[in-house]
């Protein structure tokens, strides 16, 4: 058993960040030379966190499995970023961010970080705009917001449909310049594989060169992992191909808790499968419910007819029905669960009936084609692309998919894990979105953890490390890292099986789908963990690699991967299946609103909505490894105290 | 359909490399150029052979990290689409497929369709960023844009980092990429105290890495999958005139007199 102890400060929620800040230990100029810190990722959180320690003082390493930190996946983003600026003067503040983000993360989350990255969202508006992000802006030059899903206030900056993109060349900027100036080495092409810890605390890793097939070893006084989430687990998502798991699921196996793993975001908003070869899954912005709305025919014999043959009478815009106050802008889980219901009942459109109407003709009629074409062109055009169909004319079909996961490495207050000397950072962590993450704020927390959070809280850590003392990698914690991650190479390459990695992650991804997907059961569940356990033992015995250790191999750096994504869904399961409860992204069919609840009776919920229990389960569950893949984890729970909002049912009709 | 690809295959920078050729099986019109190539692969792969190397990430068009150039033309046959947006449609049955990596000086081949775009990234540590230190902005608004600025430098800011533009040029040139990184920066009010600074530090780091010199024959513009637009060029030029002019800002020591 390991103690979750949240290290949240003591005092008013709203002065909690202040406080801690200035009674953190500082580390002087000179000595801030002699720490050095390993940074895994170049995402919002990695890029920024590194280039802001490096002005810091530190010596910094960055890693990133890519041949550029620009390539990193929170590139994709579309939609915005959150920040409290009350810019639209629409009852905005730090406080209504901070609630949003409690209710929307279904009140699993933790208070004290997320007031923090509420009061911290406004300083990552003025430094991106300082260093040049082109946000969207209005004729008189200052900054355009638009609203999304979750939220009644106009509180999302923008760049076209690309903000990502941009935050990201930001943050690649802000890096740029301390490699330039020498003060960051950077390692391209470099994939974390161990972690190594000394004396219990995290000390250096071990890394594979992409390229060469080298592995060496890399000291450091703490690492930083940013390496992102964990949702292509389920094969078809909207991640990049190349996003995967193995950097948070080896730090696990080393020791760190996973906390909350069954939280995964279903993003209403995609365009739907169209057949078994599809290799992703593509999102539309959820930008897109500002204007477009979303309806299934009310008659499921109309389902095959032309959208535009069916009369506005016999259109149920279930939407704006079931939740007459969001009504499109809805939060996601409660979007996609409501696409599946009505789908479900044998309502969905298109060749495979998995798929929903989003329908601008509305939007063309009160603004005209050019405005439409101005906000969200590079949208249609990408679904043109994919669809071959005119979104302009004919209304987009699009279903959910799996897009972020809310769950990820156990962290304290200071972003670090329970094995000192690990931080980890943005959607690599499990912090801030409780089971439900609202839209635009994944940005806000990468940048919010790699900006200001965490250059703040790891003088502290370091404080505690004698500064030039960090172990040198012929410690034997090193060698041993080493020969692990050798012994797992030559594992695979030497393996005499039969099926491509690509098949096995074919076949978790439908598992994982058809067991712990939009809707779970304990039957399910229970026949997942089983199923999947089942897999990984094929898997080892079956997979076949192609290919050298000493080059390049696409197939080597897949099947590592996936080896490492059939442990972690079967941990997913674990944990659905453990909490008998549904909450945010995580519903339990046991355990829903009937018509007969008073909570149905007076209006707050629809029946089917996700019904939580307090009671038992208002904790963060940060699962421990056993030892072996095959040994059950270990339960931890870090209970979740409620000072300041009051744990309400989630309602947003 | 099924369609024949002849691919460049090459196992590293100092082995020779050739063309192969594989008949696909039945393909489905709706996948991707890169949904094309996984199928090939995993018939590869099945057959005991080594797949073929690819870039690829996102799939989604912003990542820039899928290259190749099919049937002679980077990104393939649309334009203003990445290979990862290109779909089967825009082939035909029985059609021949040749895909071959982004070919230039400055983009050591690593393997088959893969080439090291890093000599971009060391352009950009010259020089692309406007120095603000974290936590020393000032409040957001605080600086107005003017929109038409804030839309033009969007418009540069779009590009990928894909390398297309290099690949197409007959003298492999960079101009587009970094006229598309100056420009972005230098349009903003943000942008202008290292203005000519940057764009002369940009430019000398262009030529160390060996891309070749701009012949404007806007092949770049022409497979740019974000469509950037040659104007940047013009205008990095026009940048890059004034900074020579201008000469070097004279050092000043740093401190004061106590």
């Amino acid at each position: 058993m390991t103690t979750l102890n949240s290290n949240i400060p003591s005092g008013p929620l709203a002065a909690k960040w202040e406080s801690y800040k200035f009674n953190t230990k500082l580390i002087n100029p000179a000595n801030k030379r002699k720490y050095k810190i390993i940074v895994v990722g170049a995402g919002l959180a990695g890029s920024s966190a590194t280039a802001t320690l490096a002005e810091l003082g530190y010596e910094v390493h960055n890693f990133v499995f890519h041949d550029s930190p620009r390539r990193a996946h929170s590139v994709a983003a579309q939609g915005g970023i959150n920040a409290a600026k009350n810019y639209q003067n629409d009852g905005d503040s730090v406080h209504r961010l901070f609630y949003d983000t409690i209710k929307g993360g279904d009140f699993r989350a933790r208070e004290a970080n997320v007031h923090r990255l509420a009061e911290v969202s406004v300083n990552i508006i003025d430094q991106c705009a300082a260093q040049g992000v082109p946000f969207a802006r209005e004729y008189g030059g200052l900054l355009d917001n638009r609203s999304f899903g979750g939220a009644q206030v106009s509180r999302t900056f923008y760049a076209r449909g690309q903000t990502g993109q941009q935050l990201l060349l930001g943050a690649y900027s802000a890096l740029n310049k301390m490699i330039g100036a020498g003060a960051v080495k950077s390692y391209t092409h470099a994939e974390m594989l161990d972690l190594v810890v000394v004396d219990g605390h995290a000390k250096g890793i071990v890394v594979r060169n992409l390229q060469t097939g080298e592995i060496t070893k890399h000291n450091a006084d703490a690492v930083v992992l940013a390496t992102g989430g964990y949702g292509n687990v389920y094969n078809l998502s909207t991640y990049a191909r190349g996003a995967n798991a193995t950097a948070i699921w080896r730090a696990y196996k080393r020791g760190a808790c996973f906390g909350n793993p069954c939280y995964t975001q279903i993003h209403p908003t995609c365009i739907p499968v169209s057949g078994d070869y599809q290799s992703k899954l593509t999102l539309m912005s959820e930008s897109l419910r500002n204007d477009g709305r979303v309806w299934v025919p009310k008659k499921k014999e109309d389902c095959k007819k032309a959208p535009q043959d069916i009369a506005e009478g016999d259109r149920d815009y279930y939407l704006e029905r079931m939740y007459s106050a969001f009504g499109n802008l809805a939060p996601r889980d409660i979007a996609s669960r409501a696409a599946k219901t009505v789908c479900d009942e044998g309502r969905g459109v298109g060749e495979t009936g998995l798929g929903v109407y989003l329908d601008f003709s509305a939007a063309i009629a009160r603004l005209g084609e050019n405005k439409v074409r101005e906000r969200y062109g590079n949208l249609f055009a990408m679904y043109h692309e994919i669809t071959n169909e005119d979104a302009y004319k004919t209304p987009m079909r699009i279903y959910p998919a799996v897009h972020y996961t809310m769950g990820g490495l156990w962290v304290d207050y200071n972003l670090m894990s329970n094995v000192p000397g690990l931080f980890v950072l943005g959607e690599a962590n499990f912090s801030d979105h409780g089971a439900n993450r609202l839209g635009a704020s994944a940005l806000m927390q990468g940048l919010s953890d790699g900006y200001f959070v965490l250059p703040a809280t790891i003088s502290g850590y370091l404080a505690s490390q004698n500064p030039g003392k960090r172990p040198a990698t012929d410690n034997a914690a090193f060698k041993q890292a080493e020969e692990n991650v050798q012994a797992l190479t030559q594992k695979l390459l030497g393996n005499k099986g039969k099926r491509t990695p690509a098949s096995f992650h074919k076949e978790l991804g439908k598992l994982m789908w058809d067991h712990c997907g939009m809707a779970r059961t304990k039957a399910g569940l229970e026949r997942g963990i089983k199923l999947i356990s089942e897999l990984r033992e094929e898997y080892w015995k079956n997979v076949k690699v192609s290919g050298e250790g000493t080059e390049w191999n696409q197939s080597l750096e897949n099947a590592g991967r996936i080896g490492d994504f059939i442990e972690l869904g079967e941990l997913m399961c674990r944990d659905a299946l453990h909490r008998e409860e549904s909450c945010g992204g995580h519903f339990r069919e046991e355990y829903q609103y009937t018509p007969d609840d008073p909570e149905t009776k007076q209006g707050l919920v629809n029946p089917g909505d996700v019904k939580r229990r307090d009671d038992a389960f208002a904790y963060v569950a940060g699962w421990e490894y056993g030892g072996a893949p095959d040994k059950p984890p270990i339960l931890n729970k870090e209970p979740l105290v409620y000072e300041e909002v009051h744990m309400s049912t989630r309602s947003y009709k | 359909m099924k369609i024949t690809l002849k691919v460049w295959r090459q196992k590293n920078a100092s082995s020779p490399g050739g063309f192969k050729t594989y008949q696909s099986p039945e393909l489905n019109e709706n996948m991707s150029f890169l949904e094309m190539l996984d199928v090939i692969n995993e018939q590869l792969a099945n057959g005991g052979e080594e797949p073929i190397a690819f870039d690829h990430d996102c799939r989604e068009g912003i990542c820039g990290t899928c290259s190749c150039v099919i049937n002679g033309k980077p990104h393939g046959p649309h334009k203003g689409i990445a290979t990862c947006q290109t779909y089967m449609r825009s082939f035909k049955d029985g059609d021949v497929i040749v895909v071959e990596p982004f070919r230039a000086k400055a983009f050591p081949l690593i393997k088959d369709l893969v080439v090291d775009r890093k000599a971009f990234d060391r352009i950009q540590h010259a020089g692309g960023f406007i120095s603000v230190r974290t936590g020393a902005a000032p409040d957001a608004n605080s600086i107005p844009v003017p929109k038409e600025a804030a839309d033009l430098a969007m418009d540069a800011a779009q590009c990928i980092g894909c390398g297309a533009c290099v690949a197409a040029c007959k003298n492999a040139s960079a101009m587009l990429f970094v006229a598309a990184k100056v420009s972005h920066l230098g349009l903003l009010p943000q942008g202008q105290p290292e203005r000519y600074k940057r764009v002369k530090a940009m430019v000398t780091q262009m030529d160390a890495e060996g891309f070749g010199a701009c012949t404007v024959t806007g092949s770049c513009e022409a497979v740019c999958p974000k469509e950037i637009s040659l104007d940047f060029i013009a205008r990095m030029n026009r940048d890059y005139g004034v900074a020579l002019l201008k000469g070097e800002s004279k050092q000043m020591a740093g401190g004061g007199a106590g």
